[in-house]
């Protein structure tokens, strides 16, 4: 295999050296503009947490779906429509006034891309990656989720192609919302369990 | 293997945890999606896997791993190009010097090489014959080994003794894989660890489930 070289002239800006790599790539035509262009369009657009916000709120309203769901999250999240890369094996876990499940990967930042799209800064930060597998109730005091001592804390490290989708708990004094009023309140953070979803 | 990207448990070699954006973007400039976009197509134009980009992701010299994520992917995708004879060493330098305005000779185009691993289908779920070697509710033991190769067992759980609580589908192998010498699908477990397990008996009371494959474990004894 190739010898990485140590060093990348600091002076070749990310912006740069990714238009050299297209340029190259398109003046043979390996790569097409119209390809680049699809992929980035449908993670801006099509492809984000307000797809995974749709489940959430779906699972809040209907008990059959969601017990589908944490069944066979797979199936499930396609029935809705959302399926592809970093999503062939989805697994659904519920978070409870007694249970509570957040998500990293410390190799790298595996994401479950169909429901949340890529993944945020925080995810990708090293001292998230380092931190949360071993004092996770510190790290999500910082960012200000208070857990009881009496909660039970399940870390999951992403290190298959197993993706996770925390269903996090339905906020009090939303009982007359609809499906697309609680959609609207699911952040991204609380379906990976960093957050919990806040009362409006 | 070792490396920078195995973080887990390494807090001290890290800064404090960035706030939170809930409205952060995709992308934060035009060249993070461009950047994102190339590194998947440069996967499929060097005929590499998932497995063989994480991979070269982990050979991304330190410095610039720890630069940003768009920046480790871009590196990345060019040693998959590399690797396998679409560009020659020096090829995106000196394009980018000339795209700047300089005059540089730029290397001339290698004879590629793509690696040819017999791939099962699409994805990585597989189906495997054997029965799985271990049952929800085994203890198992993680390998101590180090490979100088990729794996996915980080190196805070290696050696360590938790419980089967799920079987998850069999899977690509992701150690051969990422060097295409064979899928080699295997049975994965969901294993949960207690975090005096892993940390010691002053940690934070938690459990930690790692999704492992079957070579990665034996019985504990």
């Amino acid at each position: 295999m190739t010898e990485v070289e140590d060093t990348v002239d600091p002076t070749i800006s990310p912006a740069l050296r990714a238009e050299a790599l297209e340029s190259l790539l398109l003046e043979r035509g390996l790569i097409d503009t119209k390809t680049i262009e699809t992929f980035i369009r449908t993670y801006e657009t099509a492809v984000g947490p307000m797809n995974g916000a749709k489940v959430v709120a779906k699972a809040w309203t209907d008990p059959e779906y969601k017990e589908q769901l944490l069944a066979d999250g797979t199936a499930a999240i396609a029935a809705l429509g959302f399926k592809g890369p970093q999503g062939e094996h989805m697994v659904v876990l519920e978070n409870t006034p007694d249970v509570h499940h957040v998500v990293v990967c410390t190799l790298c930042s595996c994401y479950p891309w169909p429901v949340l799209g890529l993944p945020p800064s925080w995810y990708k930060d090293p001292a998230y990656r380092a931190r949360v597998v071993k004092e996770p109730r510190a790290v999500l005091a910082e960012w200000g989720t208070e857990l009881d001592p009496g909660v039970e804390v399940r870390v999951m490290d992403s290190s298959s192609e197993v993706r996770y989708l925390v269903l996090p708990e339905r906020p009090a004094g939303t009982e007359s919302m609809s499906e697309e009023e609680l959609a609207a309140l699911v952040t991204r953070d609380s379906m990976v369990g960093v957050t919990k979803v806040r009362t409006p | 293997m070792d490396g920078v990207h195995d973080m887990g448990g390494k807090a001290e070699r890290f800064g404090p945890l960035p706030t939170i954006d809930p409205d952060e973007p995709a992308f934060h400039a035009e060249w993070e999606g461009k950047a994102f976009a190339l590194a998947l197509l440069a996967n499929r134009v060097s005929g590499a896997n998932l497995h063989a980009f994480r991979h070269a992701i982990e050979r991304v010299p330190e410095p610039e791993y720890l630069s940003g994520y768009y920046e480790r992917w871009l590196a990345s995708a060019e040693i998959l190009l590399l690797d396998s004879g679409i560009l020659a060493p020096g090829a995106v330098a000196a394009r980018a010097e000339n795209l700047r305005g300089g005059r540089v000779e730029e290397p001339a185009v290698p004879e590629p090489h793509k690696p040819t691993m017999p791939s099962g289908g699409g994805g990585n779920l597989r189906t495997v014959e054997a029965a799985p070697a271990f049952a929800v509710g085994d203890a198992v033991t993680t390998r101590t080994s180090v490979p100088s190769t990729h794996d996915r067992l980080p190196s805070y759980a290696r050696g360590k003794t938790g419980t089967v609580t799920a079987l998850r589908p069999a899977q690509v192998l992701p150690d051969t894989a990422a060097h295409f010498v064979g899928e080699n699908p295997q049975h994965v477990y969901a294993v949960e660890f207690d975090a005096h397990e892993l940390w010691g008996a002053d940690a934070e009371p938690f459990t930690l489930t790692l999704d492992l494959y079957e070579s990665y474990l034996e019985k504990a004894r």
